[in-house]
């Protein structure tokens, strides 16, 4: 039976859903095994299992986290030696692609990035230059490695949990050779909202908002969202730049995005139009984001996003 | 210190852009230097200059690979400043994907730090057509170099690089050993525009024309031949329309959740 296997970098404390969206694929392509990196928490572990996970390799060296992504792909590349595994998933991040990348190199395989679906034969489907293209790629490899955006699939578990089989892989000894070394990690608070790239409701604010996000807070919490900017708004200082949507930004299609102040120049578009439902409120009537918008209001937000929040908080009691 | 730059020339995204072809691949008609290059470009030219500049013996080659119209993005290049480039160009290149691009570009780094060694590669974060951010980490996988990527900031201490990067969850202090590779983002500097002094001098700077016969890398190795990915299929994306658009008449905050109520998104 085909393996597939399936990357998790510091699985945490709890698994997130990403990770097990890829699980679900590595189970639609055959056995799923798992690979990590980091402490691995008795539930979490159990938690794999129970996602159909047959065996879960760890690496033997516990410092791959001081080095950026080399020697993590060092690692993958041994385990998907000693697995067998055709086809390996990663997460969508800067991280999981270099990790990519280089595990390409390592095993002369293909490597596809911001995959929204596998289909059963390893056929992989994406979309390209800024959505306005749909494609589907394959690698011509035997192993193919694949990075997937979140909210791609729907997480299914498998009818019986089983218990992984855990084995252990030797890191190569010259895998942090001419690593880069991360001397230093400043943690970020965490803001309690989803997260950008996998929130099912964005609300992002641009030069409109004037440096006051605080209406477009409430009205993501009000929703249940993320928020997001464009540039202008990060490059103007008002809010991280972790925030922004766009081509140098983030990439986001969530079910509903809601663009306040945004004008909607290609950059941001690139970021955003392969979303569900994009509602645009925006004061000048020519704005290029009302060319896309699936609702658009010509006003001012700090009126209209105000009276919106405080309709829904009403109509959910 | 030598520095190589990769410059791609792609296609503006300011206009329709297009997949054409057996292979699916990039219509380059239209195309531009990578804005995501520029700031590499930028990074370059300021350690160059922190350094004495060339005429202190230090080196920015600008290095792309592409068809006959990719010289433009070196030309540009060393308008803005770069002191020589080289144009890798084959007609066995065409179609190739990120692991055939990174071996082809990967011979070319190693044919311009021939005669005297490279101390940094220095790339964009990303292409702004392709965008999978591939090629750099599998350039520093193939040239066995230390890889500093998605740099915000950038130090370079005798041989010593240090760069900021910044992730969701953490911000990182990266450090590495000369020579490496680094990637930057667009927040690292604010890249400056040729000015007219630039644009002349840059008709006098010297543009090697490189083939892969030169690089010593053969023709199955690369293009869609040497290609370890294929796209199959490509379909363009049917255009977004316009849907309902109103004036606020003072009540457009209520309008607004009685729409998302209808499409159930509350």
């Amino acid at each position: 039976m085909a393996k597939a296997l399936v990357f998790i970098d510091n699985p945490g404390a709890a698994l997130k859903k990403s990770s097990l969206e890829l699980l679900t694929i590595a189970r639609s392509l055959g056995e799923a095994v798992v690979a990590f990196n980091g402490e691995l928490h008795d539930d979490v572990a159990a938690a794999l299992g129970a996602h159909g996970a047959s065996v879960l390799y760890r690496p033997s060296a516990t410092d791959l986290d001081d080095y950026l992504v080399a020697p993590k792909a060092a690692y993958l590349a041994a385990a998907v030696a000693a697995s067998g595994a055709g086809t390996v998933l990663l997460e969508n991040t800067a991280d999981g692609k270099e990790i990519a990348a280089r595990l390409g190199v390592k095993l002369n395989a293909g490597v596809i990035t911001d995959v929204v679906g596998v289909d059963a034969d390893g056929t992989a489907h994406k979309s390209v230059l800024a959505g306005s293209y749909t494609t589907t790629a394959k690698a011509r490899t035997a192993v193919a490695v694949l990075t997937v955006k979140p909210n791609s699939v729907d997480v299914e578990a498998p009818a019986a949990a089983g218990t992984p089989e855990a084995v252990t892989i030797d890191v190569p000894a010259d895998a942090t050779a001419n690593a880069a070394r991360v001397t230093g990690r400043a943690e970020k608070p965490a803001s309690g909202r989803p997260e950008l790239t996998e929130a099912r409701i964005v609300v992002a604010g641009g030069r409109g908002v004037d440096g006051d996000f605080g209406p477009l807070e409430e009205l993501a919490d009000a929703l249940g969202g993320a928020l997001g900017a464009s540039r202008a708004a990060t490059d103007a200082g008002w809010i991280g730049h972790d925030y922004q949507v766009g081509q140098t930004g983030k990439t986001v299609s969530p079910q509903l995005y809601i663009s306040a102040g945004i004008s909607g120049a290609i950059q941001q578009k690139a970021g955003m139009q392969t979303s569900k439902v994009i509602v645009a409120i925006n004061k000048d009537a020519e704005s290029p984001i009302f060319e896309i918008a699936d609702f658009g209001i010509i006003g001012d937000l700090f009126k209209v996003v105000p009276q919106a929040t405080e309709e829904i908080k009403k109509r959910k009691g | 210190m030598k520095i190589v730059v990769l410059v791609k020339h792609v296609p503006d995204a300011q206009f329709d852009r297009h997949l054409t072809g057996p292979g699916n691949t990039t219509d380059r008609d239209e195309s531009i230097l990578s804005e995501l290059d520029e700031y590499a470009l930028e990074a370059a030219l300021q350690l160059s200059e922190a350094r004495g500049g060339a005429k202190a013996g230090n080196e920015v080659i600008a290095l792309s690979m592409g068809p006959a119209g990719a010289v433009n993005a070196v030309k540009k290049s060393l308008q803005i400043g770069a002191s020589s480039g080289a144009h890798l160009s084959d007609d066995a290149l065409a179609g190739s994907d990120a692991a055939a691009t990174s071996l082809a570009l990967a011979a070319a780094i190693r044919y311009l730090g021939a005669d005297s060694p490279v101390d940094l590669v220095l790339t964009g974060m990303a292409s702004t057509d392709g965008e999978t951010s591939l090629v750099p980490a599998q350039l520093a996988e193939r040239l066995g170099l230390p890889q500093v990527t998605f740099a915000s900031s950038l130090e370079v201490n005798g041989e010593h690089v240090v760069a900021r990067r910044d992730g969701d969850a953490h911000a990182d202090t990266v450090e590495a050993t000369l020579p490496a590779l680094v990637s930057v983002t667009d927040q690292i500097n604010e890249p400056r525009y040729p000015n007219f002094k630039g644009i002349l001098a840059a008709k006098k700077k010297k543009i090697t024309a490189l083939t892969l016969a030169d690089i010593g890398v053969d023709a199955a190795q690369v293009g869609a031949a040497g290609s370890l990915t294929a796209v199959e299929t490509a379909e363009a994306r049917p255009p977004r329309t316009a849907g309902t658009i109103i004036t606020d008449e003072g009540d457009a905050g209520i309008k607004l959740v009685e729409f998302l109520a209808a499409q159930k998104l509350l």
